[in-house]
């Protein structure tokens, strides 16, 4: 029974890195969630998560925070610590988008197998920035998996011109899989947003 | 680990209570909220736990802003204590949540490089503190009572006083950013960030002050609870 009313959201506000992403903005305090999610030994396909945030005008947003959170590569979501420090996998994964030339957000991560026959594998994304008083719950697919996406029933749930921008883009470059995903907040090809 | 029950969902982001993505007092979200209607998406709780922390997330001093960038002596300002408790909308305590904090200090000027307000900063202050709540739900941080400051977004526009909350509770959907205000500030009624959330729910992010918080001599002490999304009975008419 609900007795107590929620919380308010309110802006990540511009100065977010001290205190969130302290260790990439090169402040002095120790980053709590990191942009590495996998270490080198972590099983798995090891892949690069990146794009930028778009405005309403096209421009790249420098002071977004982006936060991922995906299964393993077996389809298993990290339920405990214990089983984070085993697998050199953490889960989860925060950067902001002001460190980076082009302003893109980059995860260093692991493809994530299938959590259930009915989704495909994918990523889900938390995007906050200066100017959204609440924060926004996005996902990524993977354009190489377009069988699995097919029957992926929250896919299904999209309306179907606008599934193009829930899925990454593969690019096999000489350091190795790059995934491409550009979050746009408004616009024609604005992202689909869901209600989490 | 606690289980969770097939029958049970997460209780929905009430909308009644949060702020619209587009408000446009607060300038900067017409062209970065979104314009098209959220997707639903119902998950499973077992889909939806929140991301679990390393050991070495939280240092000892992490939750004293008074002593955890200190370097040749004291931060200048007043020395408040922030407690509280993290519930969800039941009213059940949340434990173990993370609890990320930062703050402008007592000048109003933040560490961040690029906060250009001609305020000092202080060379003993960074602002920035996390801590864990214990097994009833409760937190406490001792800080400085941050300054207001000028932005840009309107005429005579200064920010109230107020702390940055971080924290997901128990899962990754009840995660929740917001911003703790202090009572009695009179900057709050020309504030389009706290205007921003609804008539009813905002006054909710305006911390008490509690004489059951304070360190006598030492510390004035402000109340702020934190209620967020948690798991409920899902109603028999949508259950699978």
């Amino acid at each position: 029974m609900k007795t107590l009313g929620q919380t308010p959201s309110q802006t990540v506000g511009p100065y977010f890195a001290y205190g969130l992403t302290p260790e990439q903005y090169g402040y002095p305090f120790r980053s709590a969630f990191r942009p590495v999610l996998a270490e080198p030994r972590t099983p798995g396909e090891h892949i690069l998560l990146t794009g930028r945030v778009l405005d309403g005008d096209g421009e790249p947003v420098d002071d977004a925070m982006i936060e991922i959170r995906h299964a393993d590569a077996g389809g298993r979501f990290v339920a405990t610590r214990e089983e984070a420090q085993a697998s050199g996998f953490t889960g989860f994964g925060r950067c902001g988008t002001g460190t980076d030339p082009e302003r893109c957000y980059r995860f260093e991560t692991i493809k994530p197998g299938r959590i259930s026959p009915t989704q495909a594998p994918h990523i889900d994304v938390i995007v906050m920035m200066r100017g959204m008083l609440s924060h926004a719950f996005t996902r990524v697919y993977f354009d190489d998996e377009a069988a699995a996406n097919a029957g992926d029933e929250v896919l299904a749930g999209v309306p179907a011109e606008r599934r193009e921008t829930l899925i990454a883009r593969r690019e096999a470059l000489p350091g190795g899989v790059v995934y491409r995903f550009d979050i746009r907040m408004q616009g024609p090809q604005e992202t689909v947003f869901f209600d989490l | 680990m606690k289980r969770d029950l097939p029958t049970q969902t997460l209780s929905p982001r009430d909308w009644t209570a949060h702020p619209p993505y587009r408000y446009p007092d607060y300038k900067s979200t017409v062209r970065r909220g979104p314009t098209r209607p959220l997707v639903p998406l119902k998950r499973a709780l077992s889909e939806l736990r929140a991301p679990v922390y390393g050991h070495d997330a939280v240092g000892p001093l992490d939750h004293d802003l008074t002593r955890n960038a200190a370097v040749n002596g004291e931060p200048l300002g007043e020395r408040i204590v922030v407690s509280g408790r993290v519930l969800d909308e039941a009213g059940r305590p949340v434990p173990g949540a993370l609890i990320e904090i930062w703050q402008a200090n007592a000048a109003g000027r933040y560490v961040h490089k690029a906060d250009q307000h001609p305020a000092p900063l202080d060379p003993n202050f960074l602002g920035a503190g996390r801590c864990v709540t214990d097994k009833d739900g409760f937190y406490r941080f001792l800080t400085i009572k941050p300054g207001a400051y000028p932005w840009g977004n309107h005429a005579h526009g200064w920010r109230p006083n107020h702390i940055h909350f971080s924290l997901f509770g128990e899962y990754f959907a009840s995660r929740l950013v917001t911003q703790m205000y202090f009572p009695g500030d009179p900057l709050l009624a020309s504030d389009p960030i706290y205007q921003s959330a609804p008539e009813g729910a905002r006054e909710r992010l305006i911390s008490r002050l509690s004489f059951e918080h304070v360190e006598p001599g030492f510390a004035l002490g402000y109340a702020f609870d934190i209620v967020l999304r948690g798991a409920q009975e899902t109603p028999m008419e949508t259950r699978k």
